[in-house]
């Protein structure tokens, strides 16, 4: 369990993290944390040439409230945002899944925006920006764009990120009047990958219900006015339209039975708490 | 002569081995320094479960700069002989594959080379042939004689079938009132140490011997084995360990094959080489603890007496009988009627052979397989003679004037009250609250169960109950195995210090400070003024077979021969002493530090000076009082070899256990929750009592593992799937609860102390007990380990409906592994795509990540990919084959790709029909991926696959319509382009 032999460069700048990008293209990965990609680097399931940290970008280490977001830099580690004293004001959601996300000793290391590229289909940060309709902002070395949280995620760890690309920072959403939020989640020990997570936003008479765990990817569906049996029926559509599998820890069946049971959950504790 | 002051015994001292340990001064085996030039081992494993190896080429690896060699089955097999197997039957174990690879994970190569980096390097330059075989896998399935045959030698899977009976058995199921049975099957699993396999090796051509220093744990009845598997006598390999080991847990035993295999990988570097197993590798490949299925019948009264059992088991044992094995199957056989009074026994024993790891030591070692079934048993009659459980277990115990008991199997059982610490876990337990806790939650709706189990828990193994899988014909042609010689030192210095050294291995359990008690207990000194050794030198220390750590040992054993030693000591000083204080030796005592004379304390010495006084003054002591340094060699004369009849008396002591528990079941996701945990013990006198609290502590958190979270997974080609703590569970803080530990004594008449083995009892009774109230709370019969929530929703959720018309389609579930459907359309005709899938410039631009494709005929392709899904990204080469042509409508493609991640096979069938002006291509497969990636991804393996397969279909979309687009040019400038 000992990596291949790569390089190493320690990006000081966007600006060099972007020229190596450049340069070396699919055999270049960004490190941030580390929290995935040294394991798969020790068990030569990634093989990259050139691994770029990007932790010692100073402008991508920082959290900053926007007018209707909250921007996170690629630099800051889960545990940072997690101890943010405006998040659980800013965005009680994000608040919510945060404990959920690994570890406290992984939390220290991984970052938010590293969880985001990974984009792991049981991963929490993820779903809840899709859950928010949050937004990925990616640069290279020419460009800079914004890609919605909808078209970022496009498969089983696979983004919208181009090879030359790296995210600069994610927006999260924040809250808004009217809105409710709740978060559900069910692993087989604290900390492992979920079987089902559920982050729902209600408003008004309507919710969004974010599903990780299942698909390939996280979804979110828009449920609009639904209660009682509508609703159960609109569980269950998702629930197998998410083609969930089989795997060690769980049947396609359970998924689909946690979908329309920690669902239901989830969008009943969000209504009640519309503030 | 005084009696011994028992002082320290008793008390939770301060253990000697702590200080070192939480200040980082360990010293495990990866600590320790090694001799310049040592180098480093890599081993490549199978990533099939059964295949003929057709070609091994290392060329490129061995060419590597750093790279000092590369070990293959053929060196093996040239420098050392197979390893001795338990069974008399014509089959070889080798510590790497020869010829034929039989499980995932079996050692293929070793690469020797500087550094271990260096080493992995050089794996991923071995290219391996293999030549796929059908696996079994399914113990039941290994019965057939038509499955695929692991050991040709053996003529079947079938590695033993013996049956025993005990009374009148059948008598006692032809009259009793009911026959009440239980089928189980219990999985694989592991108690997996944080520290795992690592060794030095090294030979000496000069002497022709091996040195190796291992963190191997016993027993030493393996030293034999590997030394007669390197061809050097004995005496020719030096076996050490390091003075820590980071946990065993029985697994460290499993270490033996790979110190055959270094100590060659070693010899044939020329070289000292260091191996320290990763944990891929040890989750993979070290050891397991045998899974088993198992009937069991029980003969019963109408007043829940049983009469008779009758056991029919059938032991998996993984792909090679792997010494000590079958040794699981039979450790329990003096005490397979558990903890009660029943005359008559049929047994009906098989040892199979199956495409897995194979098993060996490992905590609990065959009582959990048992015990599993028997206490499940007993909570059927319950329920089907409508009786409280408690008063089944009651009216079935063995009474307390009966002991020492004699079991049906011929156990015997040394000691016991199993009423009385029955009532005592009832009242101080709390049994009552519980049950009215129960039918609370029960009111509520909620789902809450309480469940009971009742064990005897072996320790101190008879080193000839193994030969019970021998008939007595072949045991009387083998000699008398039997006993277990436990051994001790102690020595006294010029100035009058104590040295003691055993040869118990210990791996963190507190060996050093319980000897220590023992020890100053005898002769009156403080423990901190006696030093333990406990690493062990095989070319130094005194042992023997039954040396090591494993069958709980210690306490009863161990602790016994080194009492034994301080008394004979004691004994010689005291003849010392009584010259110098004028006094009869029986007049003499120890205590304080002093030697005195009983009545008189002013007339003493001091302990140093007496205990020096044969050192400078010999002239002036007695030839047969001199005290320097005692060696005891200790066994207990009811160790007795297997009888005629097959009686065994498996164990020498034999500690009990009651315990119960309450679990509530989330109605929602399925999980349990132990609510309350209560248990029992009587593990003879208690020599520590934090340390017997910690050891029902661990094994606890260990069995609450086995209960709810870990199994060794396989799927049903035999791809392993747990290669990783994130596939393969541990419970953590957040998991385990805090069971409530009860405790009363009856001290073992057959060891020196009183003491029994305490370290594997709730690796027997918490399974069950967890599972019993689970049942309990479900109502459930059948339950095997295990209890998932997924597993459990069939009871909480019920049936699933079916799928609403509102959703979309949806593959249905495949036979294989990984199954998948899927269309799409594209604007080309039929005939047009049909072109392009057998045409090799067009498959070279679809297949993802192909590099080159080559025609090896018409219907057979050759490539190299690189195929992955986000970063992880393997190369590998992939065989491609058409056949069921079908033009221009279907055609079948098979493939398999081979790397270093492991291999992918699959098979799928592509329709096309025609749809407007284009084609509608529908396809489904099946595929199966096996080796690392398997082991390592299993969660997202499925939704690689589909995603790798859509992959090509949408660039055989995106080509097809380019096609139908552009006609003849374009086709020929796509063919240009097709290369940057």
């Amino acid at each position: 369990m000992k990596p291949a032999r790569f390089d190493y460069v320690r990006a000081d700048t966007l600006a060099e993290a972007h020229a190596v990008l450049a340069a070396e293209g699919e055999n270049a990965r960004v490190i941030a944390g580390g929290q995935t990609l040294v394991p798969m680097l020790s068990m030569r399931l990634a093989r990259p040439k050139v691994v770029i940290d990007i932790m010692h970008i100073a402008p991508l280490a920082k959290i900053a409230e926007e007018k209707d977001a909250i921007r996170v830099g690629a630099a800051v580690r889960q545990a940072e945002l997690l101890e943010w004293p405006a998040l659980a004001e800013r965005q009680p959601l994000m608040a919510m899944a945060l404990p959920w996300v690994g570890h406290a000793q992984t939390r220290s290391r991984g970052t938010v925006c590293g969880s985001v590229a990974h984009a792991d289909p049981s991963a929490e940060i993820p779903l809840v920006l899709l859950a928010l309709k949050g937004e990925i902002e990616l640069s290279s070395r020419r460009h800079k764009r914004r890609v919605a949280a909808e078209e970022f995620f496009t498969g089983l760890m696979s983004t919208a990120c181009a090879e030359n690309e790296l995210i600069d920072s994610i927006l999260i959403p924040s809250r808004r009047v009217g809105e409710g939020f709740a978060f559900r989640e069910f692993g087989r020990r604290h900390g492992d990958f979920a079987i089902v997570a559920c982050a729902a936003v209600a408003k008004g008479n309507s919710v969004r219900l974010g599903v990780g765990g299942v698909a390939d990817r996280p979804v979110a569906r828009d449920l609009l006015d639904l209660d009682g049996s509508a609703l159960d029926d609109a569980l269950d559509t998702l629930a197998w339209d998410l083609e969930a599998r089989d795997d060690l820890h769980a049947s396609a069946s359970y998924r689909r039975a946690l979908v329309r049971r920690l669902g239901k959950e989830t969008i009943e504790e969000a209504r009640r708490c519309r503030a | 002569m005084a009696t011994a002051a028992t002082n320290w015994l008793g008390q939770s001292i301060e253990r000697v081995e702590d200080a070192a340990l939480l200040t980082g001064r360990g010293r495990f085996i990866d600590d320790l320094g090694v001799r310049p030039g040592t180098l480093y081992a890599a081993i490549l494993r199978s990533p099939h479960a059964h295949a003929a190896i057709r070609a091994i080429r290392a060329d490129a690896a061995k060419a590597l700069p750093g790279v000092a060699a590369v070990v293959t089955g053929a060196e093996v097999r040239a420098l050392s002989s197979s390893l001795a197997v338990g069974v008399k039957a014509p089959i070889e174990c080798w510590p790497i594959a020869v010829d034929r690879v039989r499980y995932v994970g079996e050692p293929v190569a070793v690469a020797v080379a500087a550094d271990r980096y260096l080493a992995e390097d050089a794996l991923d330059l071995i290219e391996v042939d293999y030549e796929p075989l059908p696996a079994v896998i399914d113990p039941l399935a290994a019965l057939d004689p038509a499955s695929p045959m692991l050991h040709e030698g053996l003529r079947s899977n079938i590695a033993s079938d013996r049956s025993f009976r005990y009374g009148d058995p059948e008598r006692a199921f032809a009259e009793a009132a009911r026959k009440v049975s239980v089928s189980v099957r219990y999985p694989r699993n592991s108690c997996t140490p944080i520290e795992t396999y690592g060794l030095v090796a090294e030979y000496d051509p000069s002497e022709d011997a091996y040195d190796v220093t291992a963190n191997f744990m016993g027993p030493f009845s393996l030293h034999p084995v590997m030394a007669r598997a390197l061809k050097v006598p004995g005496n020719r390999l030096r076996l050490r360990t390091p003075p820590d080991s980071g946990g065993s847990f029985g697994v460290k035993q499993g270490i033996f094959p790979y110190i055959v295999l270094i100590g060659v990988a070693a010899r044939a570097a020329g070289r000292p080489v260091k191996w320290i197993e990763d944990r891929l590798e040890h989750l993979t490949a070290s050891v397991s603890a045998t899974n088993r299925v198992t009937k069991l019948d029980a003969a019963v009264d109408a007043d829940g007496r049983i009469r008779a059992l009758a056991y029919d088991q059938i032991e998996d044992v993984g792909a090679h009988i792997r010494a000590p094995e079958p040794a699981t199957l039979y450790r329990m056989h003096g005490n397979l009627t558990g903890a009660y009074d029943i005359k008559n026994l049929s047994v009906r024993n098989r040892v199979v052979l199956t495409n897995k790891t194979p098993t060996g030591l490992n905590r609990g070692f065959g009582g959990p397989q048992m015990y599993y079934p028997l206490e499940r048993l007993v909570q059927r009659i319950a329920i089907e003679l409508s009786l409280d459980p408690v008063e089944v277990i009651r009216r079935n115990l063995v009474p307390a004037e009966a002991f020492p008991f004699e079991t049906a199997s011929g156990g015997l059982l040394d000691s016991g009250d199993y009423a009385r610490a029955i009532e005592g876990a009832v009242v101080d337990g709390g049994l009552a609250e519980l049950r009215a806790r129960r039918d609370e939650a029960r009111r509520q709706g909620r789902l809450y169960g309480i469940g009971f189990a009742t064990v005897v828990e072996p320790s101190v193994s008879n080193m000839g109950y193994i030969t019970t899988v021998l008939s007595p014909e072949e045991r009387r042609r083998a000699g008398p195995k039997n006993g277990a010689q436990a051994t001790a030192t102690i020595a006294l210095d010029p100035g009058g210090a104590v040295s003691v050294h055993v040869a118990s291995v210990p791996q963190g359990q507190g060996h050093r400070t319980v000897a220590a008690q023992i020890v100053a207990d005898a002769l009156g000194l403080d423990p901190k003024n006696i030093r333990v050794i406990a690493d062990f030198d095989s070319a130094r220390d005194a042992w023997s077979i039954a040396s090591g750590n494993y069958s709980s040992r210690f306490a009863a054993a161990v602790g016994g021969a080194v009492h034994l030693a301080a008394i004979r000591l004691k004994t010689r000083l005291a003849r010392v002493a009584a010259t110098q204080l004028n006094v009869q030796p029986g007049e003499i005592e120890f205590a304080s530090g002093r030697v005195r004379a009983r009545g008189n304390p002013d007339n003493a010495l001091p302990f140093n000076r007496v205990a020096a006084t044969s050192h400078w003054s010999p002239g002036s002591v007695p030839d047969d009082a001199q005290a320097l340094r005692e060696t005891v060699f200790w066994t207990a004369p009811e160790l007795t070899p297997p009888t005629d009849a097959d009686e065994i008396n498996s164990s020498l002591c034999h500690g009990f256990i009651f315990d119960f528990c309450g679990v509530e079941i989330d109605r929602v996701t399925a999980a349990v929750r132990v609510d309350k945990y209560v248990t029992m013990h009587d593990c003879g006198r208690v020599l520590h009592p934090a340390m017997v609290a910690g050891q029902i502590t661990g094994g606890f958190a260990q069995a609450l593992g086995a209960a709810l979270y870990e199994e060794y997974a396989y799927s049903p080609d035999g791809n392993f799937l747990a290669g990783t703590f994130a596939d393969y569970l541990l419970p953590t803080t957040n998991e385990v609860p805090t069971p409530l530990l009860l405790r009363i004594e009856t001290p073992s008449p057959f060891t020196p102390l009183g003491a029994k083995g305490v370290g594997e009892g709730n690796c027997m009774s918490t399974p069950v007990c967890i599972a019993n109230a689970v049942a309990d709370a479900l109502g459930a019969n059948a339950l095997d380990l295990p209890l998932t929530p997924s597993k459990l929703a069939a009871f909480v959720h019920g049936k699933e409906k079916d799928r609403p018309s509102s959703a979309g389609t949806q593959a249905a579930k495949g036979a294989r592994a990984l199954h998948g459907e899927g269309e799409t359309k594209v604007s080309a005709s039929p005939e047009q795509v049909w072109a392009m899938l057998l045409d090799v410039d067009t498959l070279a631009t679809i297949i993802p990540g192909a590099h080159a494709v080559e025609k090896v005929s018409d219907k057979k392709f050759r490539a190299d990919v690189t195929i992955g899904v986000g970063p992880v990204k393997g190369r590998y080469r992939a065989e491609i084959k058409l056949s069921d042509l079908d033009p221009p409508r279907a055609v079948s493609l098979s493939g398999s790709a081979t790397g270093a991640l492991g291999f992918g096979s699959g098979k799928g069938r592509i329709t096309l029909s025609p749809e407007g002006s284009g084609t509608r291509i529908s396809y489904g497969y099946d595929a199966e991926i096996g080796g690392k990636i398997a082991a390592i991804g299993g969660r997202l393996l499925d939704g690689a696959a589909r995603m790798i397969i859509r992959q090509f279909f949408a660039a055989l979309a995106r080509r097809a319509g380019r096609a139908a687009q552009s006609g003849f040019f374009a086709r020929i400038r796509l063919l240009f382009r097709r290369r940057p």
